[in-house]
């Protein structure tokens, strides 16, 4: 190791060379490898944290790069985990990186947190924060937080020393027609930047011990006016007591609504003639779509447009509906439903990714 | 008393800050009613976190006048 690579920080009293070797034994997971993925990455990597892992199965696209400086146009189509190893290794090739090119699910979180230290969850939906978080709260590891929302984000430090976790200030997951997500709300590209630098920063403070993390304070920023709050909140025990993960954390809705696994999605897909209905942006179709598109009877209504072209749905046939995650697909059943347009609506479980996950797969055996 | 907005509880006032003289909520689980009763959007919201004065609060609490309220909708981007 050269030793002049750390001496800007290990000049710094309280932190000297102590902190930075507790920095090297550490292993950090970071959940997600975009907005907020990226500075926690880079600064943990450049500062000299010992092992990252990375949890990423989404491919970069060009509108990525507004905010997820750490990929360029040359890497558009390939792995997030991949391109990010590589340029962190170029950053610092002292350190070992872990890549997991996989959404974290019921099936593996165990498993992959199990074999670090502190886990900062960089995400961008609901159902991987309650699942992280749980799964953090079974293993009892301190979980580093950040969320946005368009000019604003949230960071806090959940689990730590026996503080208080991301239940103790959202105790249930909202139902999915109340928040919207980032694909749909929009984000301007600094954002992220500060709040998860923010999150690297109180990872680092985790790891080394010094000064004081915000376990039990929820730092709220709003960066239009450039105000912060900090709400003190406690632990509430009961949400210590999870002993096992929930069978699924995909949103449940007030209304019964027929789903179908990917898997068997494809199946009918590709032998049945079905309609399907995916309501994600143009953009997002032109980046990733299923196979055989133009001989089906496929149509292309983002969510936002629905309720006026809804009158293009053929109410006859069974209607499959297509988002990314699988969190608008059921919005746009619900939303119909509302208006009181009935058919045979059936959400595909996971969206597009749960189908490029299959179709991965397939390739690779 | 002044009220705080966060994410989509912004978004449904229009404005970050609520001054709202008429209200007359004595803890915060008649406040969230007030606020439903004026924007009915707010009905949709299921978790909501609410800080009394920066300190987490639950329905219970007794709120008056003086106290600075903060509406924080939890927020899932990244």
């Amino acid at each position: 190791m050269n030793p002049e690579r750390y001496t800007r920080q290990t000049r710094l009293q309280g932190f000297g060379e102590a902190g930075q070797q507790k920095l090297a034994d550490a292993k950090v997971l970071v959940i997600g490898a975009g907005g907020l993925g990226v500075p926690v990455l880079q600064y943990l990597s450049g500062m000299g944290v010992g092992t990252i892992g990375i949890v990423d199965n989404d491919v970069v696209d060009i509108s990525n790069l507004q905010r997820q400086i750490l990929y360029s146009e040359n890497d558009l189509g390939q792995s997030k985990v991949e391109i990010a190893k590589q340029k962190l290794t170029e950053l610092n090739s002292e350190i070992e990186i872990i890549t997991f090119p996989t959404f974290i699910s019921t099936e593996n979180a165990l498993e992959i947190i199990a074999n670090f230290d502190v886990i900062v969850d960089a995400s961008d939906n609901f159902p991987t924060r309650y699942l992280v978080n749980d799964t953090c709260v079974i293993l009892k590891k301190p979980l580093i937080y950040g969320a946005l929302h368009a000019f604003e984000g949230q960071v806090s430090v959940f689990n730590f020393k026996g503080g208080p976790t991301y239940r103790c200030l959202f105790p249930e997951m909202p139902n999915p027609e109340e928040i919207p997500d980032c694909n749909e709300n929009g984000v301007l590209g600094i954002i992220p930047g500060i709040i998860g630098s923010l999150q690297a920063l109180e990872a680092i403070k985790v790891i080394t011990g010094i000064g004081e993390t915000l376990s039990g304070k929820l730092l709220l920023l709003d960066g239009l006016n450039q105000s912060q709050q900090k709400i003190k909140f406690g632990l509430n025990p009961k949400n210590l007591e999870i002993k096992e993960l929930q069978k699924s954390y995909e949103f449940s809705c007030a209304t019964e609504v027929k789903s179908i696994e990917a898997e068997a999605f494809l199946k009918k897909w590709n032998s049945e003639n079905i309609q399907l209905v995916d309501v994600r942006n143009p953009e997002e179709v032109e980046r990733q779509n299923l196979p055989e598109i133009q001989r089906k009877d496929w149509k292309n209504i983002p969510l936002s447009e629905l309720q006026e072209k809804s009158s293009k749905i053929d109410l006859q046939k069974p209607t499959y509906f297509l988002c990314q995650s699988g969190m608008r697909s059921l919005k746009a059943i619900n939303l119909l439903e509302g208006l009181k347009i009935y058919g045979d609506f059936v959400d595909v479980k996971g969206g597009m990714n749960a189908i490029s996950e299959l179709t991965a797969t397939t390739k690779h055996s | 008393m002044k009220i705080l907005l966060f994410g989509v509880a912004k978004d449904i006032v229009g404005n970050q800050v609520l001054e709202e003289p008429s209200f007359k909520a004595k803890n915060v689980a008649e406040l969230k009613q007030e606020l439903i009763t004026k924007y009915p959007e707010f009905a949709k919201l299921s978790s909501l976190a609410v800080a009394v004065d920066e300190k987490y609060a639950c329905d219970d609490r007794s709120i008056s006048a003086e106290n600075e309220i903060a509406i924080i909708p939890p927020v899932s981007g990244g």
